[in-house]
């Protein structure tokens, strides 16, 4: 196979973001964290911007928690590393506090249906991760490499496609039909919409209530004027990533649902023309090659266990036999995401005996994440 | 057949969720085989487009209709229903208004994925509203349509927010027509009617994860359930052994005459079969440890194997067997 080739890819500096994307629960905050110890150790100046509240990697990385800003983890050199934990309302206020006047932001602020789609739309985790990603990204910014640990969506593809609908939403006719009164009602769009309006506005008066509907347009009309179209900013950021300094790594467990999630991202990924770097086959089972199948092994242990002697040896080799197996189911699930994207360069990471508790763990990662000889 | 008075709990709706990567769809699969064994009839409801049931029953991807997937021991049955947040709202319609016709109309021009988007919590009071409008449902002859419910519910992380539908509506709508549904289904959720169970790994992080959740799920008064311990792998060296390897203490030549007494004898698999002691007892360990964390949670603990061959159909009804004979469905 194709083998991802990570050191290369962290001391080019001409990458400047890293996305780690996949499914839910296959290692991508992990992979992350120990990418950006591995970048620093090689020279950058690194930011980690994770979305997953795993107090565990914070203090992994010697900080007690993570907050919205880029906070220094120490004993990393010759470069730097800084690790941040997306704070979504946070995020979602400075954008209108850095955009409004005093004024205004109060008043957007406290709207109710502001303060609501801030807190929990659908969307608003990852179009502020792209919000945060823009704003780590200024040319003035003492970072030369982003790494970004993607929202833990119910699909890897809303992080692509959250972004867009959340500025389409925003921008999009429905809310200029609702704020058509807001906006001076003889305007073209009202009177094209009129037919439709009322019909409209019955039915989610029936279903939100009149209250939702006049906090919506009152927040709707304070967001308009103060700063420009969300669709832009939404373009915006889908440019960014699709700029060849940014690498999408894609992680994925040996396992046949994570594997068939990362399908489906990277040929999602492949069909925008997005940077995609590689796939990271995470904790995969390892077992030291010796000349006797698995068969073998198996049949030995069998014959140990008949004889009643030699227990701990007929244990020791079902335990290797029961790797082997695993090795060998992994190998051809892996055998299956090859063969339907050949072009994808891979890496595969050894599972570890126990979770990573410090700096020396993520390094430990990062070595098997840079070992392009592994011949798993 | 068609009661739950053979069955001393109250539960109807059991809410499966857990960490991704634990087997969350699985479990609720074999939860819902379990609760149809002898007779029942149990609805398997997944909630986030992912047709995960689908692939688990391997049938076709399910539309938004009620479809029979499995039968269980004792003539059982299992239906499954893949709720999209665009249907339950023109069921919604349907249901409060009789407007289902405008609500589809609405649909093509967009407006209905605007109204799931605009409000926050809406989409949730719909999917959960779906699965209250189930366990309500009766029969011509007043029985209950199902007798379980199972929801194959999002994650941990979400999950209390997911089912706390009150408290994402009433930030938005004090009143009002969703507020009063959001109130109808939250006297469900909130009640001995419901249940919510929580799949783990015997990992650090999944299990961290699932003591977080039920602190949550407690703190908004949501009942919960069992924790499902899934892909348990029985150790192989017994704790003597373990304790050996532990203290590198392990007789090298006792495994070397073993091997000799199969001909495999060499160096290199001693060595390797060393390091593979350690790192099983290191993991044997961990997961003892991690175990006892959950334990100290005072839930009732239904332990899964890990099935070796990987999950087909004939997996889920191993589960769901093991789970028969749980404390869960008693």
């Amino acid at each position: 196979m194709t083998s991802l080739d990570i050191d290369a890819l962290l001391s080019n500096t001409d990458t400047e973001i890293i996305i780690c994307t996949g499914a839910g629960g296959v290692g991508k905050t992990t992979t992350a964290a120990a990418l950006g110890v591995r970048a620093a150790e090689l020279g950058r100046n690194v930011c980690v911007l994770t979305i997953d509240p795993a107090r565990r990697l914070a203090q992994a990385m010697g900080l007690t928690e993570l907050d919205n800003t880029p906070r220094p983890v120490s004993g990393v050199s010759p470069g730097s590393l800084n690790a941040m934990m997306l704070d979504m309302k946070r995020t979602f206020d400075e954008v209108v506090e850095a955009h409004a006047d005093p004024e205004r932001s109060k008043q957007i602020l406290e709207n109710p249906f502001y303060q609501a789609l801030s807190s929990s739309f659908a969307g608003t985790q990852e179009y502020m991760a792209m919000e945060k990603l823009g704003q780590l990204h200024q040319d003035d910014s003492p970072w030369d490499l982003i790494i970004v640990d993607t929202p833990p969506s119910r699909s890897a593809l809303d992080f692509l496609d959250a972004p867009a609908r959340l500025g389409s939403f925003l921008d999009g006719r429905f809310i200029r039909i609702l704020t058509a009164p807001a906006r001076g009602a003889g305007s073209a769009i009202g009177r094209i919409a009129a037919l439709g309006f009322g019909i409209f506005t019955n039915v989610l008066s029936k279903i939100l209530g009149a209250q939702v509907l006049s906090d919506i347009g009152t927040f709707v009309a304070a967001i308009d004027t103060t700063f420009g179209g969300f669709r832009e900013r939404a373009d915006a950021t889908y440019e960014l990533l699709k700029k060849p300094g940014t690498a999408f790594i894609v992680v994925a467990a040996p396992e046949r649902d994570a594997l068939r999630e990362a399908s489906f991202f990277v040929e999602r990924l492949q069909s925008e023309s997005m940077p995609l770097a590689g796939l990271v086959l995470n904790r995969v089972q390892e077992v030291e090659a010796g000349s006797a199948t698995e068969e073998q092994i198996t049949a030995a242990a069998q014959r140990l266990r008949a004889s009643g002697e030699f227990e701990l040896t007929a244990s020791l080799l079902e335990l290797h036999a029961q790797r082997m197996a695993l090795k060998e189911r992994q190998k051809h699930l892996a055998a299956r995401f090859e063969l339907a994207h050949p072009t994808v360069p891979i890496i595969a990471v050894p599972a570890m005996a126990e979770d990573i508790h410090d700096l020396d763990g993520l390094r430990q990662i990062g070595a098997e994440l840079a070992d392009k000889n592994n011949d798993w | 057949m068609h009661s739950n008075q053979d069955s001393p709990s109250e539960v109807v709706l059991h809410v499966v969720s857990g960490k991704g990567g634990t087997g969350k769809t699985t479990v609720a699969a074999a939860l819902a085989i379990s609760l149809a064994t002898n007779g029942h009839r149990v609805l398997l409801m997944e909630v986030e487009g992912r047709q995960g049931i689908a692939q688990l029953f391997d049938v076709a991807p399910l539309a938004y209709e009620e479809t029979k997937v499995a039968v269980a021991p004792g003539g059982g049955e299992v239906w499954a229903l893949a709720v999209d947040s665009e249907d339950a709202l023109l069921d919604y319609l349907e249901m409060f208004y009789k407007m289902r016709r405008a609500g589809s109309a609405l649909g093509k021009m967009g407006a209905i994925e605007f109204a799931t988007t605009i409000a926050p919590g809406l989409r949730d009071v719909l999917l959960t509203g779906k699965a209250i409008e189930v366990v309500k449902r009766k029969e011509k002859n007043a029985a209950n349509a199902y007798d379980f419910v199972v929801l194959d519910a999002p994650p941990t992380g979400r999950i209390t927010r997911f089912l706390n539908v009150n408290s994402e509506v009433s930030g938005l709508a004090k009143v009002g027509p969703i507020k009063s549904h959001a109130d109808s289904v939250m006297s469900v959720i909130a009640s001995p009617l419901t249940t919510v169970h929580l799949v783990t790994l015997l990992e650090e992080m999944p299990v961290q994860e699932t003591l977080d959740g039920i602190a949550d799920l407690e703190a908004n008064g949501l009942p919960v359930g069992s924790i499902f311990v899934n892909l348990m792998r029985p150790p192989k060296l017994d704790a003597n052994q373990r304790k050996a390897v532990a203290e590198h203490s392990l007789s090298t030549s006792d495994i070397e005459r073993g091997l000799e007494a199969v001909g495999l004898n060499s160096p290199e698999l001693i060595a390797s079969l060393e390091r593979e002691a350690l790192d099983h007892t290191q993991r044997v360990d961990l997961e003892a440890r991690e175990l006892q964390r959950l334990e100290d949670a005072q839930r009732t603990i239904v332990r899964l194997p890990l099935i070796p061959a990987g999950i087909d159909l004939g997996a889920l009804y191993e589960l769901a067997e093991i789970i028969t004979n749980s404390e869960v469905t008693k």
